[in-house]
């Protein structure tokens, strides 16, 4: 389903600045697959999702979605095939409008648009159902501005949002970093539901090595621009953040001192 | 002669009469403006972009009706052709902006300086007359009252025209850019295209307003456009003050167009007084500046004292004393 290809990205290139981020990846995501992401801080999980969405072309390398190459698309032209959640919850709706143009600028993804109406009558209905579903009483509020949401609702309709379109493979950029414990677990939970409904492939990057062993069916982690160790099914299941503290310091060769990831094991 | 003579004599020669002949004048000309202003809505509002193009665009609507009429046309084809000059114009400005990376403001300066030379080139020299005896016009200073009414009908036809476009999928994209860009690009949406598509409109309708104007007037200048961006801002600005403080929750999408219109009629009212009160029309565009800065002003300061360090600090102090008070007593 998606296919990336020894990829290269380095940002400010000849300057002091100068950072390579992305350092030969390739990632193969079979079909339903819902991989997390973890590795310490730099060491390139959002730029991968970023190289993925063509929020800037790639030094070098091919990427794949759907055995369609997508290297030379640019990032609105690329949306048809993705669905994405941020991490601010700002990022993914537009604060001004009502929840159900969000949700009907979302369902139009990769489609021309003209001068049929932004909302129809019969996408009322469907949109009520499917915030029905999210269970956070947003049907009855399907005209207020989503500026009014709180930061859980917005990652929720942000979610609804990124899949009402079924997407080849949905991006989740530590989309739960900016929630409390509890929506983030519910909105999680939300993700876990919307992904094995709708058989989704997806790439959940999070700084949460809990949630990385217990949410998907494999789990990757990177380091300096590169995967440094890939585990899935059975195996994957046995995993203990302990396992993974221990591997990330033989595969990289240095201590795991990450506060954000040491404090998540809890 | 003492102050109060120098008052007396003032006031006295003031003429009431006066200023309620000129007010359908005055009136008339405030909704060629408004219309205008709901260009500066589309950009300024909806698309967050203030666009100086606009002090252009407007002299070109005029400079093009008023040289299709010499030419011969009737006066429809001269607006429709004014309209489409200022389409083009709002079409550069956009051009200038996403596919050559010019940051907003100037890339609207860059169009308005432009068109100065255009619409030089376009009439030949500074102005030209057009007027009501020889010319067919939609609107003109031969029947005021029926001015003020074209005026209306034309503001009214584009608001309606507004509600339904900015409500299509098209209209949502412009409006979605204008807030947040990144989430428009994640959804798809090319934002360089809807930024260039809602310019050229917002241009479009200016360089209309602008024909509109020199009929009005029975002129086109080089210098009508002067400041246009700045009337714009003022109407949609006092517009949104108004509706807001009048109708608070019920300030939707509809009304805020329609108190833009009125802001703009408001916008002349006021000017008309201030000329009637023999201010120096030199000092018009000092005394428009000073308008536009207070109402820009008031939000943001109205925000700044619910919500100030000084406001604390006055209010722990007073605590401190209050409690200091009780302890001695």
């Amino acid at each position: 389903m998606l296919e990336i290809r020894d990829i290269y990205k380095t940002f400010n290139k000849g300057t002091i600045n100068e950072k390579r981020a992305l350092n030969g990846l390739s990632l193969t995501l079979n079909d339903g697959d819902f991989c997390t992401v973890i590795g310490g801080n730099g060491a390139g999980k959002s730029t991968m999702l970023n190289a993925i969405a063509g929020v800037w072309p790639v030094d070098s390398g091919i990427i794949f979605i759907d055995d369609k190459d997508v290297t030379g698309l640019s990032e609105h032209q690329r949306a048809a095939y993705l669905g994405r959640v941020f991490q601010d919850p700002m990022t993914g709706t537009v604060a001004d409008m009502e929840i159900i143009e969000n949700l009907a600028i979302a369902a139009r993804r990769g489609k021309k648009r003209g001068l049929r109406w932004g909302v129809t009558k019969a996408e009322h209905e469907t949109y009520r159902e499917l915030l029905k579903q999210l269970d956070l009483g947003l049907e009855d509020r399907m005209t207020s501005k989503v500026g009014l949401l709180s930061g859980g609702q917005r990652q929720a309709v942000t979610l609804l949002m990124a899949t009402i379109k079924k997407p080849k493979v949905l991006l989740l950029d530590e989309h739960t970093a900016a929630l409390d414990p509890k929506t983030a677990a519910k909105v999680l939970d939300l993700s876990d539901k919307i992904i094995a409904e709708n058989h989704l492939t997806a790439l959940m990057v999070t700084h949460n090595m809990h949630d990385a062993i217990v949410h998907g069916n494999r789990l990757i982690m990177m380091n300096n621009g590169k995967i440094i160790y890939d585990v899935s099914g059975e195996e994957k299941k046995k995993l203990k953040t302990s396992d993974l503290l221990e591997k990330f310091s033989l595969a990289s060769g240095e201590e795991l001192n990450n506060d954000r990831m040491l404090l998540s094991n809890a | 002669m003492n102050f109060f003579d120098v008052l007396g004599s003032y006031f006295s020669s003031l003429d009431p009469m006066a200023f309620l002949q000129a007010l359908p004048g005055t009136v008339a000309q405030g909704a060629i403006w408004g219309i205008m202003a709901l260009g500066v809505f589309i950009t300024y509002k909806l698309l967050n972009f203030a666009d100086l193009t606009v002090d252009g665009s407007f002299a070109t609507g005029g400079a093009v009706t008023a040289m299709m009429l010499m030419a011969g046309c009737p006066i429809w084809v001269a607006m429709i052709v004014a309209v489409i000059a200022g389409l083009l114009s709002g079409f550069i400005t956009g051009i200038l902006h996403t596919l050559l990376g010019i940051p907003d403001i100037l890339a609207g300066i860059l169009s308005q300086i432009a068109l100065y030379s255009i619409n030089l080139n376009i009439m030949g020299q500074a102005n030209r007359v057009i007027s009501f005896n020889k010319y067919t016009l939609v609107i003109s200073l031969r029947d005021v009252n029926m001015a003020i009414l074209v005026g209306l009908a034309f503001a009214a036809v584009i608001i309606m025209a507004f509600y339904w476009y900015f409500g299509t999928e098209q209209g949502s994209a412009i409006r979605a850019t204008g807030c947040n860009p990144n989430m428009s690009k994640a959804q798809g949406i090319n934002i360089n295209v809807t930024k260039i598509i809602a310019l050229s409109l917002s241009n479009g309708l200016v360089a209309l307003s602008g024909s509109l104007m020199a009929q009005y007037q029975g002129f086109s200048d080089i210098n009508m456009g002067r400041g246009a961006i700045v009337i714009g801002l003022a109407a949609v600005i006092i517009g949104q003050v108004l509706g807001e403080a009048i109708l608070r929750k019920h300030f939707n999408f509809i009304a805020k167009l329609i108190f833009v219109v009125i802001g703009g009629i408001i916008y002349y009212v006021v000017i008309g007084i201030v000329l009637w009160l023999k201010m120096p029309t030199d000092d018009m565009k000092l005394f428009t500046a000073v308008i536009v800065a207070i109402f820009l002003a008031v939000p943001y300061l109205q925000k700044k004292s619910k919500n100030s360090f000084r406001k604390v600090a006055k209010q722990n102090a007073k605590n401190s004393t209050a409690t200091e008070d009780g302890k001695n007593a």
